[in-house]
């Protein structure tokens, strides 16, 4: 056959054989199931605390007292003292713990550079950040609650475990949101003779503080949902106490944790609606956290 | 010298006294505070080493080594705490070999596979699962899942009875508040970690490296595996360690679905106990050296956690620095 | 003062040293010095960027700092205003002195330098603030507080800046809503609201297009009898347009050590560098053989 009659070669342009493309068609589906395995349980929680506990939450289950689990007969009595005490508890970890936090991130960012102690304290909020909750309340009840005999236990200490939970969080995710400020905004500043400190506090932070508002948001949807480190500061009691200074009190995951164990009837629906309450709560704050993420990216635009 | 004609607000500007003002008082507050609210960290975990360990000393110096055994008794007074630690062990080891696979997978999901725009629901419903607050998965875990779980394991373990590996892994005794239990639900708590952490390490992988796989003709699992993985193995192993770390140390939700009954066996559907879980359950009651050893405890969990955290930490800085060096 | 047009290039020996760092002297008699470098050497950690400066800048003057990438020039300029001390490791050898009185002799405060000797950077900088907050930042800073007095200097520094008439009916939009012309703008605006002494400029133009620099450069001719004014700048014809004095820097190489280093080559009155420059390497700059 000559070279001029012979039938031109047809590019191959047909997918690899066989196997190897099923191969990779069976890897990219075991993916997307593993997103499918992912959904179901969360789905199957969610819609489990929903139905159980939309039946039982309205005003007056958020606003009434418990009853306590061993009297009878059993009502189905209210979660009002532990919604005060995790609002009033979180929001006193949160000034705490945000401020604090901020600033040990301006120093990490900001003063620390490239020096060996910010590398070791930017390390050890890493670090921090897998330390137990249990742990954490078992720290402040050695190093406060004990202090006070059989007086110790307050919502106080409550929110000094939430705080130091809330901590290294808040450091990090501050860190990185000042680390995305451009070094030309500081220069800026520092051009028109400001110093360090009013650098920081007067372009850097608020070029940031969307996204540390966001972050910080994040944490406090994390801690008001934590039960461990209150399970020993604030002791977990059933009568409503405003006072989050002095006094035991208790918050909405005690709550439903003393519930879950308890044999008694009106626990498990009173579980139910604490737990949609204490859902809702994480779930708007992770929301807004979100709506601050977008509005801030807005205004830097 | 000429002088200066226009007003200078900081001082007369042809005289250098003005120039040597002292570093203003603020400044230096602001320095020192930040720099405190940075040693605070350290501060604390420092304290928390010690204020633990203190309390917990009778409990080292009444048992000695048999801390070690598994006998835990606080009636016959005697506390060895060997069933926790092995509960702890068992559970993370459960909950990391059903969630590693996952979270990788979700990770790989949304960095090659999914294009950004739809990956956002995607994001949005890992966040949502980190959101649960854990005393609600132990309420739904105890309530709803470990019943319904008690069913299947029954089958499972009916089936395999007798049988060589899987009978002593799966067989009777059946609980449905037990170690794998507990397990499943610490893997749920543990994905949205170890698939955030995984997704900043794939992410890092150069784009280059992929289009050069892609180039040759690689289908996607085999760019996955020869340009992806190589890059990112080391962070994801440190993920892992991380989602480890946590699932030691979570104790709610171990608490509730655990069966808390001390026991070392290797049967899975047995109802166990681990760390985190005997301290919650038992501190409010306990006195002497039965709080010594629940403090001790929570010592050990301590120190574990943070040696698993360290390492977890440092394979994921060597990987990112490796990867910026090279 | 210099039109391009008539400048002619000549193909002179190359003068004597003496006259290769002085002032040429002419029609133009200089104003007071208000920088005065001597042996100016800056360093990043062990490397040179530059070497043995030694110049004086006038009052009232506009001055240019040209020659090729790397050549240390806006080191030289970053020195005047200390922002240098801002980067790790960095350090002056050699003395600078500011108006008699020497800028690195310790217990000078270097906030109180920078708020003398004013700076504008080659890429815009706004902060994320409105227009008005980003004008009055500098002279909140230092304790003004009266919002009419405020007022007065943002107007004020706006209208030098020739923005005043395109923003001053949003002065509370965000800053980073104006155009990169309008931007540097803004910023020059900023810097001029402390009533500076002196305004260094890093390549203020090169980011932008050429009506927005023609403006920036109407301005700069403008304040210049209220300002000491030091540009570094990349556009040769820049230079000839605005500058009174221009210094030519260059790179030495030191083949032996693999080293290279900024060195100040010529420095004179803008006309008689482009027009007649004593040194062969500051003519073949700047009749485009070089660089």
């Amino acid at each position: 056959m000559s070279a001029l009659t012979a039938e031109p070669q047809k590019a191959d342009l047909r997918e690899p054989a066989g196997w190897r493309r099923t191969k990779s068609r069976i890897m990219t589906s075991l993916m997307v199931l593993s997103f499918v395995v992912v959904i179901i349980p969360l789905g199957f929680v969610l819609w489990t605390v929903i139905a159980k506990g939309a039946s039982v939450v309205g005003w007056s289950f958020w606003t009434s007292g418990t009853i306590p689990p061993n009297t009878e007969p059993l009502g189905l009595g209210g979660i009002g003292p532990a919604i005060v005490g995790t609002v009033e508890i979180v929001a006193l970890a949160s000034a705490m713990a945000v401020p604090l936090g901020v600033l040990g991130a301006i120093y990490i960012n900001e003063y620390g550079g490239r020096g060996v102690l910010a590398r070791i304290v930017r390390f050890m909020a890493d670090v921090m950040t897998g330390v137990p909750s249990i742990v954490m309340g078992l720290f402040i009840f050695s190093i406060w609650v004990l202090h006070f005999g059989t007086n110790g236990f307050s919502g106080l200490a409550g929110a000094f475990a939430l705080g130091c939970l809330m901590l290294p969080i808040v450091i990090r995710s501050s860190e990185e949101m000042l680390k995305l400020v451009p070094d030309s905004l500081r220069e800026g500043s520092y051009a028109l003779g400001a110093t360090k400190a009013r650098v920081t506090v007067t372009v850097v932070l608020p070029a940031a503080l969307g996204g540390i508002v966001s972050g910080a948001l994040l944490a406090i949807a994390r801690a008001a949902g934590e039960t461990a480190p209150l399970l020993f500061t604030i002791l977990g009691v059933q009568s409503l106490n405003w006072n989050v200074f002095h006094g035991a009190t208790t918050a909405l995951p005690l709550l439903i944790f003393s519930n879950a164990s308890s044999p008694y009837v009106g626990a498990e629906g009173r579980g139910w609606g604490a737990a949609l309450t204490l859902i809702a709560i994480a779930f708007i704050l992770m929301i807004t956290a979100r709506l601050v993420t977008a509005r801030f990216a807005r205004y830097a635009r | 010298m000429s002088a200066v004609t226009q007003v200078d607000p900081a001082g007369t500007a042809g005289s250098t006294r003005a120039l040597s003002e002292r570093r203003p008082l603020g400044d230096r507050t602001f320095q020192a505070l930040a720099l405190g609210c940075g040693l605070l960290v350290l501060v604390i975990l420092v304290l928390i080493a010690i204020t633990t360990s203190q309390q917990s000393t009778s409990w080292f110096s009444a048992e000695g080594f048999k801390i070690f055994t598994n006998n835990w008794n606080p009636s016959a007074n005697q506390f060895g705490a060997l069933a926790f630690i092995y509960g702890t062990a068992i559970t993370a080891v459960i909950a990391i070999v059903l969630a590693v696979p996952v979270s990788v997978g979700i990770a790989l999901l949304l960095t090659e596979v999914v294009p950004p725009r739809r990956a956002r629901p995607i994001v949005y419903v890992v966040d949502l699962l980190a959101v649960v607050p854990s005393v609600v998965w132990g309420l739904w875990g105890i309530l709803v899942f470990a019943p319904w779980l008690q069913h299947i394991y029954t089958s499972i373990a009916s089936g395999v009875n007798g049988t060589p590996v899987l009978g002593p892994l799966f067989g009777q005794p059946v609980s449905g508040a037990s170690f794998f239990t507990a397990g499943i639900i610490l893997a749920f708590m543990i994905t949205p970690i170890v698939t955030s952490l995984s997704r900043e390490v794939i992410a890092t992988v150069p784009t280059i490296d992929k289009e050069g796989a892609y180039a040759l003709g690689a289908t996607r699992w085999e760019m996955i595996r020869g340009a992806v993985w190589p890059h990112s193995q080391g962070g994801v192993v440190g993920a892992v360690l991380l989602g480890l770390g946590r699932a030691m140390g979570e104790t709610i939700a171990a608490a509730l679905v655990i069966g808390s009954s001390p026991a070392i066996t290797s049967h899975l559907f047995a109802p166990g106990y681990n760390m985190p879980a005997v301290i919650a359950n038992q501190f409010g009651e306990s006195t002497g050296v039965w709080r010594a050893g629940l403090m001790g405890t929570a010592v050990l969990l301590f120190a574990i956690t943070i040696i698993v955290n360290v390492l977890a930490r440092g394979i994921v800085e060597r990987n990112a620095r490796r990867k910026r060096g090279a | 003062m210099d039109d391009p047009e008539q400048m002619t290039v000549t193909t002179s020996l190359p003068k004597p040293a003496a006259l290769r760092e002085q002032v040429a002297t002419g029609s133009d008699t200089p104003g007071a010095p208000v920088f005065a470098t001597r042996n100016v050497s800056c360093y990043y950690g062990s490397f040179r960027a530059v070497t043995d400066v030694s110049l004086t800048i006038y009052e009232n003057d506009i001055t240019a700092f040209i020659g090729p990438s790397g050549c240390g020039k806006t080191t030289v300029l970053r020195t005047l205003n200390r922002m240098n001390d801002l980067v790790e490791g960095a350090r002056v050898e050699g003395d600078v002195e500011y108006r008699g009185a020497p800028l690195y002799a310790p217990g000078v405060s270097a906030t109180a330098v920078r708020r003398r000797i004013g700076m504008v950077f080659q890429k815009p900088n706004p902060f994320p603030k409105s227009i008005y907050d980003n004008v009055a930042y500098g002279p909140r800073i230092n304790g003004e507080r009266k919002k009419e007095k405020l007022d007065e200097i943002v107007e004020h520094s706006l209208r030098q800046a020739a923005l005043w008439d395109e923003v001053k009916n949003r002065l509370n939009k965000s800053g980073l809503s104006l155009s990169g012309g309008q931007a540097q703008r803004l910023c020059i605006a900023r810097t001029l609201a402390v009533e500076p002494d002196v305004v260094l400029m890093d390549e203020p133009c090169s980011a932008l297009d050429p009506i927005a620099t023609g403006k920036i450069e109407d301005l700069m001719r403008e304040i210049k009898s209220r300002y000491t004014i030091v540009i570094v700048t990349h556009n040769m014809q820049q230079a000839t347009r605005v500058s009174d004095r221009t210094a030519f820097y260059s790179v030495l190489r030191d083949e032996q050590n693999d080293t290279r280093t900024g060195v100040l080559v010529e420095y004179g009155r803008t006309q008689q560098i482009f027009a007649d420059p004593a040194d062969p390497r500051t003519q073949a700059y700047v009749t485009g053989r070089v660089g």
